[in-house]
């Protein structure tokens, strides 16, 4: 049985292009790109090719503004510790959101036990925080602003170049964790003026185990990872010599033409999204339908749990993911979803598919064809429905159009 | 993470339904945890002749309430009474740990179906 993949926001696929980029460089260009010999000039020039790569696709002004990390969670971590406590001085206070991803959100609640305040902005029902809003959050104790460029989960893309605007008027440094969005949206670190923007290899067809960090020419911030003098000084340790190729190659293809492949995978989400309005009653859209990543959907499904619907989807073939709490490990459901103000059990009912590149119309159909039989099956055997759920219509169907 | 046992008692769960006429009927859990069940049991004798459930939650959940139904049935209060989470688990081959709660679930939810008929057993005496 084929796979039908659609958790392309967890990870994706190492495309064959990439692949065939890569696998050179574990074997016969293998150098160390600090040496002084041929091999190793070999590897520091694929090194410095990668990094115009990703520059062009974020439009920074300099190759030199891309440092290269293990990955997003490490980008975040370094720009958001290195902002805080180069600019310690200055002052305490870090303006984020409550959506964030957890390498942020932990990121700063670390912080806040090392004497940092930080401001988590509440999200409207659509997960939408405001330029304004974080206007109003600065005192003259900020040092950094950070929020998300798109959200993993429900897909809300944040107004992140109206937040740059803010933010380089009252010249406070703004980061943005665009490991998401990169691939999906057009970003330019210039206009949007952006200092800091996380970006992770493998969420547009790059190997695991790779990322960057984009930090605009004159902002400094502490260094995270100690050592020798790879990426400027910036970020010890030898370069992930295959991975970092594998990036730019990846990053170079997912932003060719990204305006016409965002546009057909927007319409195969609308479509997907659509057809499980009509098909299945009781459904709730996460998120926006209007500034949206192109290929998220995210839906809650009344009066059943998440991984439940996960593993019935999975044993048709169908990989998906959920904010249920089951499949996290923890006992609460998403933060996001409760921080869109749905109640836990409407949370515990989500499921998230997210698009590839290579997803298909008839994958989507096959879904559409699926789901609503085991929607019904769950809810035959669930023991909520409408007369014992306390969740009222109201509550449920919360920022959705009218039907 | 689920062995072959869960996934088949959560494909095709047993006993999934309501008894119109149940002797005991208990509910535990709530929406907040995100796992919730309910089990009614019919008692003729003292013996357990009919159990059914119907369960809003994962998959270990789901498993766990079938498993419990079919290891309950045809026993007596008191041997049913002595089933603990621990043996629902082993019979479904083990639970991943973070989903042995779902377990626990299932015990309790036995337990309070009893606990239901006791009381309307007591109250007719």
């Amino acid at each position: 049985m084929n796979t039908i993949y659609l958790d392309n926001a967890a990870t994706t696929a190492v495309s064959p292009e990439v692949l065939e980029t890569m696998l050179p460089y574990f074997t016969e260009h293998f150098g160390n790109p600090s040496s002084v010999h041929a091999t190793g000039r070999d590897a520091r020039k694929a090194i410095e090719n990668a990094r115009r790569q990703v520059a062009a696709a974020i439009n920074a002004a300099n190759p030199q503004e891309i440092y290269f990390t293990a990955g997003g969670s490490e980008s975040d971590n370094w720009a958001i510790k290195g902002a805080a406590f180069q600019n310690r001085k200055k002052g305490n206070h870090i303006i984020t959101t409550a959506i964030e991803h957890h390498a942020v959100l932990h990121t700063c609640k670390w912080l806040e036990r090392q004497g940092f305040e930080v401001t988590y902005l509440p999200v409207d029902e659509n997960g939408f925080v405001t330029a304004e809003q974080v206007e109003q959050a600065i005192t003259d104790r900020t040092i950094l602003i950070t929020v998300m460029a798109a959200n993993n989960e429900i897909g809300t893309l944040e107004p992140i170049a109206e937040i740059g605007k803010v933010a380089k008027a009252h010249k406070i440094l703004f980061h943005t964790d665009a490991v998401q969005a990169v691939g999906a949206i057009p970003l330019d670190v210039q206009a949007m003026n952006i200092d800091m923007l996380s970006m992770s290899g493998h969420k547009f067809h790059g190997p695991k185990g790779i990322g960057a960090l984009y930090i605009r020419r004159g902002v400094r911030i502490d260094t995270l990872i100690h050592g020798g003098a790879q990426e400027r000084g910036q970020r010890a340790g030898t370069e992930n010599l295959a991975g970092i190729v594998g990036m730019g190659k990846a990053i170079e293809i997912a932003t060719t033409d990204l305006a016409a492949k965002s546009a057909k995978t927007a319409a195969l989400r609308d479509r997907l999204i659509d057809g499980i309005l009509e098909r299945i009653p009781d459904v709730r859209v996460n998120g926006p339908r209007e500034r949206r990543l192109p290929n998220n959907c995210n839906v809650s499904v009344r009066y059943i749990e998440g991984e439940s619907m996960l593993l019935r989807l999975d044993l048709a073939g169908i990989a998906a993911s959920s904010g249920s709490a089951c499949t996290s490990g923890s006992l609460d459901p998403s933060h996001v979803l409760l921080a869109i103000g749905l109640p836990h059990e409407v949370a515990h009912g989500s499921l998230r598919m997210t698009l590839g590149s290579d997803s298909t119309q008839e994958e989507v159909d096959k879904v559409l064809e699926v789901l609503p039989g085991i929607v019904s099956d769950l809810r035959a055997m669930s023991v909520l429905n409408e007369r014992t759920s306390t969740v009222t219509d109201e509550v449920f169907y919360r920022a959705q159009p009218k039907a | 993470m689920y062995s072959d046992k869960v996934i088949d008692h959560f494909s095709n769960p047993r006993n999934v339904g309501e008894i119109a006429d149940a002797s005991g009927s208990g509910t535990v859990g709530n929406p907040k945890c995100g796992d919730i069940m309910k089990m009614d049991i019919k008692v003729e004798d003292g013996i357990i002749t009919d159990v059914k459930f119907k369960t809003f939650g994962c998959g270990a959940a789901i498993a766990t309430s079938s498993m419990a139904t079919e290891m309950v049935k045809g026993k007596s209060i008191d041997e049913a009474l002595a089933l603990t989470n621990q043996a629902v688990a082993e019979a479904l081959d083990g639970l991943p740990p973070v989903k042995m709660h779902c377990s626990m679930l299932a015990e309790q939810a036995i337990h309070a179906a009893i606990e239901d008929y006791q009381k309307k057993q007591a109250a007719q005496a």
